[in-house]
């Protein structure tokens, strides 16, 4: 019913609420005898506090409690081992590393580590309470230069993370046209509009409440269960509403258990919201990573090797991974490919997965090598593309369950005006401002995961719809909104979507681009059964419809039509009464079959950018954008367009503006506000121009939907990239591109 | 934060008396930088005397110019039709700089007394020599974490390339600055001892032995308007800001021009740079240069090379000794083609 139709644009359902106020964020939220929480964070990277005095603190006027190493309550569920990345304590320390556990020993693992949590009746008062504490540190060098330490990388547990071969790994060296060349991107923080923290209130011995920035109230409500060893059931989590979470949402952060517990010890609500330094340390980033890729084509353009070594940081009391090489293994069609991933364990906080993740910095690497190859073969980029596409994956050797890459290709290079581009750098020219033209591909994962819905028709004809999910952002509600109308035809208006709370449905994280697939679905088929169910009784005897089949009955405006003859009709509202209903109620778990085992599905993108560059100044403008999303059938056409112009800012970011920098002599960093850390700003993102091919994938799910979320980011830094290439014949692989780098290629 | 008193006061005399009698006591007008410096303990004010109920936002034409009120906003000032017309270099160096709610917010007063942006300025974990300079003492700052220059031999991207010492090699910020000491402002200042006029040029001074210190400015005297003399400036006028985004960043590097044209002739010229000097950089001697000859690009060249002499590097912002005299010519080339 909704594969074979676009969808028409709809409203953002939670768009009023959160122009108007009527939002509620975490941190928005208040309750009786409330208590704050301020964390103080270590000055040094590395080392451990030889003194600690908190006397002035817990001195301080409506001062409730100063928390350390020396007297925090203990966390009962962290001396077990723990239950999957992110949804638990801390993950087990890697081989010979140590285990970070918030305010447990004098220990310093990284820079910002808190040291202590100070706790008032106001968050005035714990503020200049936490200035109060005086520490003094045995430091030690630290390690947090990634470039200094490559040697120390070590290839990660994982199944997708080990050594990667198809024919032959250095393949690449018997073609006639050869490349090397190594990329490297800088930490990116992800820098959400909206502070991190938690609400955390016991409402009995074993009883919690929580308000919390997590990109999954399900997942923070079993860590908490885990950590405290009390019933899942017992602890509520909501998180309705979030400012932004781009990945650093999607585990429990130690901080935050500690607050849990700090709670239950002083017998009060605790509230902490951290600072925007802390947001640097504390909640992970993306992590520094330098890849090379060698590469060998013929002469006709078809690519004969890969090889693509990539080397993140991660802390030293945790590894991080993530899919950085994984694009390489399946992208093209190349008889020779070899992917080597590695970690360097260092004095820094853990990284966590940031839009995009791995693929995003695997996809600058590999979509700027082919560029780069493209002009060593002196053919188009996309041509070049085109003679190395693939129908199946050459990973698995299956096929992709739907690909329309070719066609977003196309449909890109006419909107950006790619025709005005010419294979010969620097030839492109507005009075002093070089004009270049690029391009890139992204792709990334499409699946379906498993997910409860419920849904309840009312006899008014008005459809509630609920989902344990988190929104971040993107326009969940939204989609389950357009997907229950879809099945059941009642008007958006009349829906109610009601998500972000551990009393609803289970549902995974929102995070890798799943949600619309994975709850979606679970929405489709719990109002499918709905459907189901009016049309059971529609077709019993006594309904104008009696001895129809409920196959071809078709609902609409409150309405069962035989659809062969729409004279044959009965009122959902009245066969509901007819039946003594005032609702139909049902609750259905949902999750996708075989399918994936069968094809590979990914969703896939294809990013355009016009650049200018001042030759003498070095300043680079995008001055077009071009994004074009293959993942399946749109759902919501209007947040989906949003999310594609949030992907290309994110983009233009990574390429032009974002680094946090460290300075290794002291290991922390030096630019750790929103002034110096620079995500682009308004000013810096242009028209974009959004398209989607929107054509539903036969397999992933009943709407044939797949995620975007990823995709609108993943590829965009080397399209930017390449095109300054196209503008100035020169080639910047350092993340990101700044003026001095410009224009001292220039000189 | 630290708890501090908070006095408003409604006459020039009641806040210069109130900073003079204690020390530890501080102006608050836009607090833009201020409370930022407070929130992160990098001043920590005892006292905290709000000016913005002075009556010393007025900008008015005089016999020989202009006056801009200090309590004057950043935003007021860029958008005011007697600077548009005569003074464009001050409106669009104003509107360069910050964001627009900063620019609301900003005065003309303090925006000339903000700090530096170096990152080893702002954590007190690190050394800084202006933070917390060797002799501390009542006129000579507080001690606020180690001493040092961690730009040097550290992130020194954004630093300075002129007027350095050993001990600072910070630069100022400001985009309006530049603009006012290409532009000969004066600033009047009263305090304890009365009323006096500073020129511009002689406001902000460089760091030497004492980068705690930013200005010539005695204690307790309260910054009350700048006058700019009338100029032949405005038709050929032009800032050239390079910075990293294109909206709230600071200078890598700025370039202020005003020029007086005569057919295809340099009658007059003014040219002060931004992110290279711990205060304004005024650029005499390519101005000297560039007087009664041609605009020409090389002209512009040579005057560039004369505005690098005793530049030097530090490693990160050794780019700057490229960029700088790149954007002095592009700046000259833009300003002298301006219709």
């Amino acid at each position: 019913m909704t594969k074979d139709t676009k969808n028409p644009p709809i409203d953002r359902v939670d768009g009023r609420m959160k122009v108007t106020g009527g939002a509620k964020y975490f941190a928005e939220f208040t309750m009786p005898s409330m208590t704050y929480c301020v964390i103080v964070s270590s000055d040094i990277a590395k080392g451990s506090i030889a003194s600690i005095d908190t006397k002035k603190a817990e001195n301080a006027p409506g001062v409730v409690g100063v928390f350390t190493h020396q007297n925090m309550p203990a966390i009962p569920g962290w001396d077990a081992p723990a239950q999957g990345n992110g949804n638990g304590p801390p993950p087990g320390p890697p081989s010979g590393g140590e285990k970070y556990r918030i305010l447990h020993t004098k220990e310093i693992l990284f820079d910002g580590q808190p040291i202590a949590m100070v706790v008032a009746d106001t968050f005035e008062r714990a503020t200049y309470a936490a200035s109060l504490v005086k520490a003094t540190y045995t430091k030690q060098t630290a390690r947090t230069d990634l470039t200094k330490h490559l040697a120390d990388g070590v290839t990660p547990k994982g199944e997708r993370a080990a050594d990667y071969v198809r024919g032959t790994a250095d393949g690449y060296k018997t073609a006639p046209v050869t490349l090397e060349a190594n990329y490297t991107i800088p930490i990116e923080v992800h820098n959400p509009m909206e502070m991190h923290g938690i609400l955390a209130h016991w409402e009995g011995d074993d009883k919690l409440m929580i308000y919390a920035k997590t990109q999954g109230v399900k997942a923070t409500q079993r860590a908490m269960a885990q950590a405290f060893k009390i019933n899942p059931d017992n602890i509520r989590v909501h998180t309705e509403f979030m400012g932004g979470g781009f990945g650093m949402a999607l585990r429990t952060w130690p901080q935050e258990t500690a607050v849990v517990a700090i709670s239950r010890k002083i017998g009060r609500p605790v509230k902490l919201v951290m600072t925007r330094s802390q947001m640097f340390t504390l909640v992970g980033h993306r992590p520094r990573t330098v890849q090379t890729i060698n590469m060998g084509a013929d002469t006709n353009g078809k690519l004969v090797g890969i090889a693509h070594a990539a080397t993140g940081e991660t802390a030293s009391y945790e590894d991080f991974t993530e899919g950085t090489v994984n694009m390489t293994k399946f992208m093209y069609d190349c008889p020779n490919v070899s992917t080597r991933y590695k970690i360097v364990p260092l004095d820094r906080g853990v990284p966590i997965w940031m839009r995009g993740p791995g693929e995003a910095t695997g996809a600058f690497a590999l979509e700027s090598a082919m560029d780069e190859m493209a002009h060593k073969l002196n053919l188009d980029p996309i041509e070049f593309r085109l003679r190395n596409y693939t129908e199946t994956d050459p990973e698995h050797n299956r096929p992709y369950s739907d690909k329309n890459l070719k066609e977003a290709y196309q449909r890109g290079a006419d909107a950006i005006g790619w025709n005005k581009r010419s294979n010969q750098p620097s030839s492109n020219r507005d009075g002093e401002w070089l004009i270049g033209y690029g391009m890139s591909s992204g792709t990334f994962n499409a699946s379906r995961g498993q997910a409860t819905a419920r849904a309840i028709l009312n006899a008014d004809g008005s459809l509630t719809v609920q989902c344990g999910v988190t929104d971040i952002g993107p326009g969940s509600g939204t989609a389950m909104a357009m997907i229950a109308h879809n099945v059941l035809g009642v008007p958006v208006d009349k829906i109610k979507v009601e998500y972000g709370d551990t009393s609803l449905p289970n549902a995974p994280m929102q995070g890798g681009s799943t949600i619309t697939s994975t709850v979606g679905s679970a929405v489709y088929d719990v109002c499918t059964t709905v459907k189901n169910t009016l049309a059971d009784m529609a077709t019993k005897s006594g309904s104008p419809l009696a001895n129809s089949k409920a196959n071809d009955l078709t609902l609409a405006d409150g309405m069962l039509y035989l659809e062969a003859d729409r004279s044959k009709k009965v009122a959902v509202a009245d066969l509901m009464r007819s039946n003594n209903l005032p609702a139909i109620d049902k609750t259905q778990q949902s999750k996708g079959g075989s399918e994936g085992e069968k094809y590979s599905m990914y969703s896939f993108s294809v990013h355009f950018v016009q650049v200018r560059v001042h030759p003498v100044t070095g300043v680079v403008r995008v001055s077009k954008a071009v994004s074009v999303a293959d993942s399946g059938r749109i759902v919501s056409p209007n947040t989906a367009a949003s999310q594609m112009i949030g992907g290309v800012a994110g983009g233009i970011g990574m390429a032009l503006t974002e680094e946090a920098v460290i300075d290794h002599r002291f290991g922390r960093y030096i630019n750790n506000n929103l002034a110096d850390y620079h995500v682009a700003t308004s000013a810096d993102v242009p028209h974009t121009e959004t398209i989607v091919i929107d054509k539903p994938d036969p397999y992933i799910n009943p709407m044939g939907a797949k995620g975007m979320g990823e995709i609108a980011l993943i590829g965009f830094a080397a399209a930017v990239s390449n095109a300054v290439f196209n503008a100035t014949g020169q080639r910047i692989r350092d993340l990101p591109i700044t003026p001095d780098k410009v224009m001292q290629k220039l000189v | 934060m630290n708890p501090f008193q908070f006095t408003r006061v409604t006459t020039p005399k009641a806040a210069i008396s109130a900073v003079t009698k204690e020390s530890g006591t501080y102006f608050l007008a836009g607090g833009t930088n201020l409370i930022d410096l407070m929130k992160r303990e990098v001043i920590v004010p005892e006292r905290l005397v709000d000016i913005n109920k002075l009556p010393l936002a007025t900008i008015e034409k005089t016999s020989t110019g202009l006056r801009i009120g200090a309590m004057a906003k950043n935003s007021t000032v860029a958008e005011h039709e007697l600077v548009k017309k005569n003074f464009p270099l001050l409106s669009q160096a104003l509107n360069a700089g910050a964001s627009a709610q900063l620019r609301n917010m900003a005065t003309v007063g303090g925006n000339m007394m903000q700090r530096t942006r170096c990152s080893y300025f702002y954590d007190n974990s690190m050394p800084c020599n202006k933070r917390s300079p060797v002799q501390a003492g009542p006129d000579k700052g507080q001690p606020n974490g180690p001493n040092g220059c961690g730009a040097i031999g550290g992130y020194n991207r954004m630093h300075a390339i002129f007027g350095t010492s050993e001990k600072c090699i910070a630069v100022h910020p400001s985009d309006m600055c530049i603009a006012l000491v290409a532009l000969d402002a004066t600033v009047n200042v009263s305090g304890p001892k009365g009323d006096r006029k500073i020129p511009f040029a002689d406001f902000h001074r460089l760091p030497g032995d004492a980068p705690q210190k930013d200005n010539t400015l005695q204690p307790g005297e309260l910054i009350m308007s700048i006058d700019l003399p009338m100029n032949d400036f405005a038709k050929n006028s032009h800032y050239l800001k390079v910075r990293d985004r294109a909206s709230y960043a600071f200078a890598l590097v700025s370039v202020g021009v005003g020029v007086d044209m005569k057919g295809k002739t340099i009658q007059n010229v003014r040219l002060a740079m931004g992110g290279v000097a711990h205060k304004p950089w005024r650029l005499t001697e390519a101005e000297q240069f560039l007087t009664g000859k041609p605009a020409t690009e090389d002209n512009f060249k040579q005057a560039a090379m004369l505005a690098m002499k005793g530049a030097k590097g530090y490693g990160e912002n050794d780019f700057k000794l490229t960029l700088a005299p790149n954007s002095i010519v592009e700046a000259l080339k833009i300003a002298t083609t301006t219709a």
